[in-house]
């Protein structure tokens, strides 16, 4: 056992960071605003290029698909990345083109590998995940998109919800039923499409804590069958091994570490109930340990799954307790520094006397959804029960 | 970063496991628990033939040099089947800072007998302000020509009454700081020694002391004199870390019954753990769990590193003292009532996992470390 960073790792580590200082924007400290604005869009645009460039939208991928030899082609060197924007507050683009890439490295054809995951390194599409429809979310096997073959195309017809697509996604990755007469799970593809097809109509839903997500209407669109990913009626198992991977409890770790440094730093600042400054409030000084012991453990478990992942181990049952952990304490930060705030937690960002530039009540708000995201907290208890624990199925 | 065991590792811990299961059913636990000892001398000759008692000390003392990530490992085991007797108090409590701290004499005479079972110890530190800063030291040790005079009591001192040595905290200046505390080894035979058992809730063998005029000599001091404070402050470390990891077992013991309890018990025509309530509940333990396991093996890493584990010791210990009260309170709750029955081996865990919480500091002793650590 060794929770150090191997000397690659840290090296990597150091690289990553002088580099990502150095690519950001001048006098960068994270997104002001609105995240979905077109210039923090144009902004992430622009430093996703410069990743590109470097070789860094491809961590970890094999050589010949635009991976890199050396020291990055560690499965580790992934997370260790994330880590460093997360906690450097670099621009993140709401897109899937990561774990898609280390998918189609899976699971996709040789022609489709030549095809796609060029084009995934160089940065050249954002891709939205088109999982979730109207009427299925938790029970995702239940859903009603369909795609019928008609020559050397699929042609589809259904409606997407939540996704990314509303940010101006060019593809996405969509799974839709290909056969009725087989069990559920059986009959489900996994197809790459135009987002640009003929046929598509996008909608933005705005959200209560900021912020959209993108509803996907597809009206008789028209997929090339080289696009299908896997074998038909075959998808639901890909999908899912691409949910595992959507996300790191690292990156959710840095995020939260760096909050609560901030919220430290404003606690000495910041006037309580009594006067005194808020961190001396001997509540709120265990509340800020307590959640400083959380974020540690998040990362370190965090660190355990991509590493099993990493040897090839399945992670499933891991990947749910990290997924609920997180969820719960990204939540439990953010209400930390809603709680610091008092009356100010209720000033928009726009207003001049918003501490943090309103980053506190916005990303409480928005913490709400972490629980929801990726499969629910209540989902994520059933696989961990089923899965992890071999319990009965109810 | 590598998160597979050494081959070492996984050679100790596969034997752990069968000679634990083999010579500690909860029989024998229960036995143990009417036995004035609170272990037989047949299991400690095993425990030593096993090498166990001294794994984690240096090979030329009659050790086996492996190191306190391998220690942690075996208690883990060890607290998964609730092994009674002194290890702990001997091995981690008294054991580790003779080895780290110790003369070369003293490891001498204390380690290799220690090793072979022949010697058991245990270490003096808490009186009954129940404290574990350096205010907390009061018993007074003062000089009397070549050696030392020690008056005081001393509170929750482990398995004191089978130990042959103690090691005793004591103040030879007086005040709250951490200078001026000082450790002697003094045989617990002494005359002006007594020592009396309480009554415990987890069965586990604590004792009050009492020290009237109890010589010490001189070279009996562990570490310098009025310089005893770091040493403890290391031990404590281990110490907590050490409970972290016999917790850490005692819960998945927990879960584990529980488990397997759910797939059976049948109730509305369903093993209740197909319920939806009953599987939450054990997600929420097996996050409990994992989570404490990971910041247990960290800061024990930490420590056998040698690396500064203020901070992870404070995270593993106040998370774990409250992941295993909540998995306990959940493996009685899915139990129904036979969990609450002494009949059913479930009280045996969360009576002793409760003792382990506040041992070496609870979460809120804990959580205040951070809170200094976080600067605040
Ligand atoms: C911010 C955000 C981003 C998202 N991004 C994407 C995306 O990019 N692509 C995409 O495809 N989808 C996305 N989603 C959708 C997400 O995957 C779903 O919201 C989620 O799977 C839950 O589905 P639902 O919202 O329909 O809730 P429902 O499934 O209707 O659940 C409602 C409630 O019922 C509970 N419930 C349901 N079934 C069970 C059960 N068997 N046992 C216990 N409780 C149950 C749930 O836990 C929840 O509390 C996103 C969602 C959000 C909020």
């Amino acid at each position: 056992m060794d929770f150090q960073f191997t000397p690659e790792q840290a090296a990597f580590r150091e690289e990553a960071a002088r580099w990502i200082k150095e690519n950001l924007p001048p006098g960068w400290e994270g997104q002001e605003g609105d995240p979905e604005s077109p210039e923090n869009i144009q902004v992430a645009r622009e430093f996703r290029k410069r990743l590109a460039a470097k070789g860094w939208l491809a961590l970890g991928w094999p050589k010949e698909y635009g991976g890199s030899t050396g020291r990055n082609a560690d499965p580790m060197a992934q997370v260790v990345f994330d880590e460093v924007c997360a906690s450097l507050d670099a621009p993140v683009l709401d897109d899937s083109s990561q774990p898609l890439g280390e998918t189609l490295i899976t699971y996709g054809t040789e022609q489709q590998k030549s095809v796609w995951l060029k084009g995934i390194a160089e940065g050249r599409w954002l891709w939205a995940q088109l999982y979730s429809e109207p009427g299925a979310g938790s029970d995702l096997a239940s859903l009603q998109t369909t795609a019928v073959e008609e020559g050397d195309e699929f042609v589809i017809n259904g409606s997407k919800t939540w996704n990314s697509a509303y940010i101006g996604a060019d593809m996405g990755f969509l799974l839709a039923r290909t056969s009725t007469d087989t069990p559920r799970h059986r009959g489900i593809s996994l197809l790459l499409v135009d987002l640009k097809s003929p046929g598509i109509q996008v909608s933005k839903l705005p959200l209560m804590g900021g912020g959209h997500r993108g509803l996907v209407y597809l009206d008789n669109v028209r997929v090339p069958k080289a696009n299908l990913v896997g074998e038909r009626d075959r998808g639901w198992s890909i999908a899912l091994a691409l949910l595992d991977r959507e996300r790191s409890s690292v990156a959710q770790a840095a995020r939260c570490q760096r909050l609560l440094e901030r919220l430290i730093a404003l606690g000495k600042e910041v006037p309580g109930p009594d006067g005194r400054p808020v961190a001396s409030n001997p509540v709120m000084r265990h509340r800020l340990a307590q959640a400083a012991t959380e974020v540690e453990i998040l990362r370190v478990l965090g660190y355990q799954v991509t590493w099993m992942q990493g040897q090839g181990y399945i992670a499933t049952n891991e990947a749910s307790i990290c997924k609920v952990l997180g969820a719960e304490v990204l939540q439990k930060v953010a209400l930390i520094g809603m709680q610091m705030i008092g009356l100010y937690q209720n000033l928009d960002a726009k207003e001049r006397w918003a501490p943090l530039r309103g980053q506190v009540a916005s990303l409480y708000w928005s913490a709400f959804t972490e629980s929801v995201s990726g499969g629910t907290s209540e989902i994520n208890r059933n696989i961990i029960a089923t899965r992890g624990l071999g319990l009965p199925r109810g | 970063m590598e998160f597979n065991l050494s081959e070492t590792q996984q050679l100790l811990l596969n034997s752990a496991r069968s000679f634990l299961e083999q010579e500690c059913p909860s029989t024998f636990v229960r036995a143990m628990e009417e036995d004035e000892r609170g272990f037989t001398p047949e299991l400690w000759e095993r425990l030593a033939e096993m090498g166990w008692l001294g794994l984690a000390f240096p090979e030329a003392y009659g050790g086996a040099g492996q190191d306190f990530l391998s220690l942690t490992m075996l208690l883990e085991r060890m607290g998964r089947f609730l092994l009674p007797g002194p290890f702990f108090s001997t091995v981690v409590l008294a054991g580790l800072p003779i080895a780290e701290h110790g003369t070369e004499p003293q490891k001498r005479q204390f380690l290799p007998p220690m090793a072979d079972g022949e010697l058991l110890m245990t270490l003096a530190l808490t009186e009954p302000s129940a404290r574990y800063d350096p205010g907390g030291i009061q018993l007074q040790a003062s000089r009397e020509g070549d050696q030392y005079l020690l008056n005081g009591a001393k509170l929750f001192v482990p398995n004191a009454n089978v130990a042959d040595h103690l090691v005793v905290a004591a103040r030879t200046q007086e005040g709250t700081g951490s200078e001026g505390i000082t450790l002697f080894i003094v045989p617990s035979n002494a005359h002006g020694v007594s020592q009396r058992l309480l009554w415990t809730v987890a069965s586990d063998r604590q004792s009050e002391m009492t020290f009237h005029n109890v010589q010490a000599p001189r070279d009996g001091m562990l570490g310098e004199v009025h310089q005893g404070w770091p040493i403890l402050e290391r031990v404590l470390q281990q110490a907590a870390v050490a409970k972290c990891a016999e917790m850490v077992g005692q819960a998945e013991a927990m879960l584990g019954m529980t488990v397997s309890y759910a797939s059976q018990r049948v109730q509305f025509g369903h093993p209740i753990g197909s319920f939806q309530a009953i599987q939450h509940h054990c997600a929420n333990m097996a996050i409990d769990l994992e989570g404490a396991r990971a910041i247990t093996s960290l800061a024990a890493w930490r420590l056998a590193q040698g690396l500064h584990a203020e901070r992870e010791v404070a995270y593993a210990k106040g998370w774990t003292s409250d992941a295993v009260r909540r998995i306990a309170a959940l493996a009685h709750q899915c139990h129904g009532a036979i969990g609450f029955t002494r009949e059913y081996d479930l009280q045996l865990y969360s009576r002793r996992a409760k003792a382990n919480e506040v041992a070496f500091g609870d979460s809120d002793f804990h959580r205040e470390r951070v809170a200094l650590a976080l600067g605040i």
